[in-house]
């Protein structure tokens, strides 16, 4: 087996719009980047950043003006490679007037399955993501939660090698987040690749091996979550609460944040025990006390800021 | 981009062969469903009334469809030599009363109803009643008139009412003088070959329908080869008189300065004289095919 | 072609669980009924108005599934986006087309069966027996079908590439203009242009001639209809059909599904 699942190289796609679609519209620029065997592969990128576009490139519901790509070493316009491949579209839909088993037993019979083993398969998935007891329900009862985990059923239950997952967590409430993230994490253990996208950053934090940020139509980075931030901490945060009656330390209280009754204190690392040795000195109990970190979600910030401000810039110079 | 070419290539190649089929099929079933012999208008709705109800405000659009439905009937019949014309009084009707108006429908109908088989339904009361239903719609209109004259002349031979129609007409403004002469005419005399002559001519150079000038011109070639055929006998008399025998060959009478020239029938062949002696259409002229048939229908 | 058959069966699946297609069945066969009433009070005529009305119905009634669900085949898999999850699956588009085409069809033919024996129910109520030349009847209704499958193939070509609006006006653009391709052919240019008259000539041979599968008045009097006609309607709708529908599949193979 290939050690790269997916191999995508300068794939880029025009969109034409506008009167007659004579303009064209660069959503996706250039794109070169691999997914390895095995590894979660999170897509991040604000919406419209092209992440969809790709996907959709990918699993051959559009097609590129420039670039190939290829999937567990097969092109991407092989209708073969399709066999090793799980796919859950954004948003999904189904034919709401089939149940979730009939659903799936439509679905299964595009994978060379016998009549047993697709039965077998379809009552196998309906329990893994806890559709059982709504298998006979027609799918135009079904909230929103589970239409997506009845396409993560369908993504992936003919076992595919490769599953690619299209914002997996939109629209979830928090119970509905965690089910797909287990989903995602015992399809790990199992060996299997995924890409998933998101706009998400939490959930890419807590599940990727490796991230790719897309802008823009552009891939600005890849690598591990933790290495595309600064690592370097900004500094440390107390959580502490004052005793009723005891003396205030003016400085201190100064340049707190209240709470009702807790405040939190921002201060340097390295003026981190003399805070303490202070609010010890005014009987202070200390809560907590925790790194601050730069987020994905600043780092994310001002990628977009640089993109707008080049954008601007290049409005400005007419080019 | 290799699969997407081949596609395209093969495209290119089967649909040319496709179309190439569908030709050819075409073409198969268009004889067998000719052999089915099928009326396009099989009208199980004859109600004329009921058609215009349901037709609401498209029963003018509705008379014109018909009205084509008319001339490809017709048409279609004529050109296949089918004598059987039975749908054409009822697709005439239901067309009018759709739309009383269209005065093209009534002059059509009232020749091809009227004229006997093979070129018409061979109904002449029928054109006369479409005829009345039209001078009814369309009380200015005074060629309807000239067209019941015409009927009543031709086919019915009535010479008093054929004279009273053209008097009728003619008192209309717009109509023309000779329709006046004409009534006197017919009063006078009956039938006779200029009279006929003349109204075939006027029909002739005023009808605009294809169909209608044909049938005009076919007449008016039978008129002339009579009037023809009546001044041969009245020479071939005149060189009795002279030499005490009928001419044989109608040369002789140009030898005998009798006639400036050979004479010839309107499409071209000469005249013979037959064995009573009378001029007659020559046997190679597709005229006397139509000669026959004209005397067979009287 | 096994996965073009489970797209058909989806595609029939949900025709049937759709409940607009039972108002239209059961328009149809109303229409039945009205016809035995109509029957009635025109003497004499009974039969061939049954057998006329009747078979307008199954023919209208017909059309209009045809071009409306036909439509709707491929442009609300599209809008809804069901076909994206499909077209992950290891099918290709053209048996994703040929499984909706096949899906209509047995719709259709399903339905023509329900109103044909509503037909036959009607005239026997009226008949109280049915004579062997009846049976031309079912060449009639057959004929029926096989121009309704040439309109579904159509109505999936235009769904392919415009929106549902766009497609119903064109596919029945095209009935129209098949119904008089004949009169085309026949008709006695006055032109004074012969390309032109060349040009219209063959234009009436390739568009589809819906006439073709007309046989209504034969069939309402009981006439014969030659097997030989059976058999080249047959080829012909088939052939028309595919190259309809090679079309649709080359134009439906590139598209960017957005």
């Amino acid at each position: 087996m290939p050690s790269r699942a997916i191999e995508i190289e300068n794939l880029t796609k025009d969109y034409p719009f506008g009167f007659l679609h004579l303009k064209k519209k660069r959503s996706l620029e250039g794109l070169t980047m691999q997914v390895e065997s095995g590894e979660v592969f999170g897509f991040l990128g604000p919406n419209g950043a092209g992440k969809s576009t790709t996907i959709k490139l990918l699993v051959g519901l559009i097609f590129p003006d420039l670039g190939t790509a290829r999937i567990l070493g097969k092109p991407i316009t092989d209708i073969e490679m399709h066999r090793d491949i799980g796919y859950l579209p954004e948003q999904p839909y189904f034919y709401d007037y089939l149940t979730a088993a009939e659903m799936l037993d439509y679905f299964a019979r595009f994978h060379d399955l016998t009549a047993s083993d697709r039965h077998e398969r379809v009552a196998r998935m309906l329990e893994k993501v806890g559709l059982e007891t709504a298998r006979k329900i027609q799918l135009r009862k079904y909230s929103k939660g589970m239409l997506q985990r009845v396409g993560l059923a369908q993504a992936i239950l003919h076992h595919p090698q490769v599953v690619i997952l299209d914002e997996p967590m939109s629209g979830l409430d928090p119970i509905g987040r965690r089910e797909v993230r287990d989903i995602i994490l015992e399809l790990k253990r199992e060996g299997r690749t995924v890409l998933f996208s998101t706009h998400i950053l939490s959930d890419a934090e807590m599940l990727c091996d490796r991230v790719g940020v897309i802008v823009g139509g552009k891939l600005r980075g890849v690598g591990a979550p933790g290495e595309m931030v600064r690592m370097t901490a900004q500094g440390m945060e107390i959580l502490f609460e004052l005793p009723r009656n005891g003396s205030s330390a003016a400085a201190v209280l100064a340049k707190a944040t209240k709470t009702g009754d807790r405040y939190r204190l921002q201060v340097s690392e390295q003026e981190l025990y003399g805070a303490l040795e202070l609010l010890r000195g005014v009987g202070a109990t200390i809560l907590s006390v925790a790194q601050i970190k730069a987020s994905l979600e600043e780092y994310f910030m001002n990628l977009i800021e640089a993109d707008r401000a080049q954008a601007t810039a290049v409005e400005v110079s007419g080019k | 981009m290799k699969p997407a070419n081949s596609k395209k290539w093969l495209l290119l190649v089967l649909l040319p062969l496709g179309f190439a089929g569908v030709w050819g099929l075409q073409q198969r079933i268009d004889i067998q469903r000719g052999a089915l012999h099928q009326e396009r208008d099989e009208m199980v709705l004859r109600s004329g009334q009921l058609i215009k109800a349901m037709s609401l405000e498209y029963a003018p659009l509705m008379a014109d469809i018909y009205w084509t439905r008319v001339v490809q009937y017709y048409g279609d019949k004529h050109a296949r030599h089918d004598p059987n014309f039975d749908l054409l009084w009822p697709l005439l009707d239901l067309t009018t009363t759709l739309d009383p108006n269209l005065l093209v429908a009534y002059r059509f109908g009232s020749t091809f109803l009227s004229e006997p088989s093979p070129r018409g339904a061979g109904h002449p009361e029928l054109g006369i009643a479409l005829l009345m239903r039209g001078i009814q719609a369309n009380p200015d209109y005074w060629r309807f008139y000239e067209d019941l004259g015409f009927i009543y002349y031709f086919e019915l031979k009535d010479y008093a009412k054929a004279s009273a129609a053209f008097a009728e007409g003619s008192k209309h403004p717009d109509s023309q003088i000779w329709m006046k002469v004409m009534a006197a005419k017919i009063a006078a005399e009956g039938e006779s070959l200029s009279t006929s002559l003349f109204l075939w001519n006027e029909v002739y150079q005023t009808t605009k329908d294809p169909e209608v000038k044909e049938n005009a011109m076919s007449h008016l070639q039978l008129l002339r080869a009579e009037q023809d055929c009546k001044q041969l006998d009245a020479l071939a008399d005149e060189f009795q008189k002279r030499t005490g025998r009928r001419p044989a060959r109608v040369d002789e009478l140009v030898e005998a300065k009798l006639l400036p020239r050979l004479t010839v029938d309107p499409l071209g062949f000469p005249y013979v004289f037959g064995p009573d002696g009378k001029a007659v259409v020559n046997i190679d002229s597709p005229l006397l095919e139509q000669q026959l048939l004209q005397q067979k229908s009287k | 072609m096994r996965r073009a058959g489970a797209v058909a069966l989806n595609t029939f699946r949900e025709a049937v669980r759709d409940r607009v297609l039972y108002n239209l069945v059961f328009f149809a066969l109303l229409m039945m009924l009205a016809a035995v009433f109509i029957g009635g009070i025109s003497i004499g005529i009974e039969e061939l108005v049954i057998k006329s009305l009747g078979l307008s119905a199954i023919s209208v009634i017909g059309l209009l599934i045809a071009v409306f669900i036909g439509v709707g085949l491929v442009y609300k898999e599209i809008d809804k986006r069901t076909l994206y999850a499909l077209l992950a699956k290891p099918v290709r588009r053209w048996e994703f087309l040929l499984g909706k085409f096949g899906g209509l069809v047995l719709t259709l033919a399903v339905n023509t069966l329900a109103m044909a024996a509503g037909l036959f129910a009607a005239l026997f109520y009226v008949k109280h027996n049915l004579e062997r030349t009846d049976a031309v009847l079912l060449i009639a209704i057959y004929f029926i079908l096989l121009k309704l499958t040439l309109v579904v193939a159509l109505a999936i070509l235009f769904s392919c590439y415009s929106t549902p609006l766009l497609a119903i006006l064109f596919t029945s653009a095209l009935y129209i203009a098949g119904l008089f391709v004949e009169e085309m052919r026949t008709f006695q240019f006055n032109t004074a242009n012969p390309a032109m008259e060349a040009l219209l000539r063959g234009l009436s041979y390739l568009l589809p001639n819906f006439e073709n599968f007309n046989v209504m008045a034969a069939a309402a009097h009981g006439r014969e209809i030659p097997g030989a006609l059976v058999l080249q309607n047959t080829a012909y709708a088939a052939l028309y059909s595919v190259i309809v529908l090679l079309v649709a599949a080359a134009v439906f193979s590139r598209r960017n599904l957005k």
